[in-house]
């Protein structure tokens, strides 16, 4: 039971991040585009964490957490470039 | 593995899987950038949580004791959600609504996106006696 519900939230956040990808491209705002990325990172941390349950190894979690932070960060800094200009003043 | 345990795993991977849909479908379909910000700020954060705590449960019922990494981790993006969001609204506010769109922001200084600080270093352009 837990293989069949782990493929169908596998496949849903595959397809939620072809639809981050296709916002992405689309835009039409800096805005979307940079939701749209942290939306991707988000995403691309509960693949990671599914295929560490899947593989049922927590070797996943540290990349996770790494992952995670640098996606937070990411997206401040790109907000702070769009909104200053510069992203330390 | 006992079979409540199974289901209750099972259950919150659905519950993730169709929350994470609906927040990047919603980001598709809705129509404006402040209504886009929601579906992937709320619903999304809901999805990662739900799978973070399956993840725990499936780690606890496997190994038989509990790791607080996803915890960790929940705790992390539920607090950082809405500094993104906010960030972003910002960012959207600063290009595309104008200031006097904006209710008052009833202190002596305007909102941040517009204005700066407070804090900030005089501006020579406008203030050039100091």
């Amino acid at each position: 039971m837990i293989e069949t519900a782990l493929a169908f939230a596998l496949g849903c956040f595959s397809l939620g991040t072809l639809l981050n990808f296709w916002r992405m491209t689309l835009g039409p705002t800096s805005a979307d585009r940079i939701l749209a990325l942290d939306t991707m990172v988000i995403n691309a941390l509960a693949l990671l964490i599914l295929y560490g349950v899947y593989q049922g190894t927590p070797v996943y979690f540290e990349a996770a957490v790494l992952i995670a932070m640098v996606g937070f960060v990411s997206t401040v800094a790109y907000c702070r470039f769009e909104l200053r200009g510069d992203i330390i003043e | 593995m006992p079979d409540i345990i199974e289901i209750v795993i099972s259950a919150l991977l659905v519950i993730a899987g169709l929350f994470g849909l609906i927040g990047s479908y919603g980001m598709i379909k809705l129509r404006d950038t402040m209504q886009r910000l929601h579906a992937p700020t709320k619903a999304t954060t809901i999805g990662i949580g739900s799978v973070l705590i399956a993840s725990l449960l499936h780690n606890y019922a496997v190994q038989g004791h509990l790791s607080f990494h996803e915890l960790l981790i929940t705790l992390f993006l539920f607090l950082t959600a809405p500094i993104t969001a906010n960030f972003i609204a910002k960012t959207y506010m600063a290009k595309h609504v104008a200031e006097d769109e904006v209710p008052d922001s009833g202190r002596d200084y305007g909102w941040t996106v517009y204005d700066d600080p407070p804090m900030s270093a005089p501006d020579p352009v406008t203030d050039p006696k100091e």
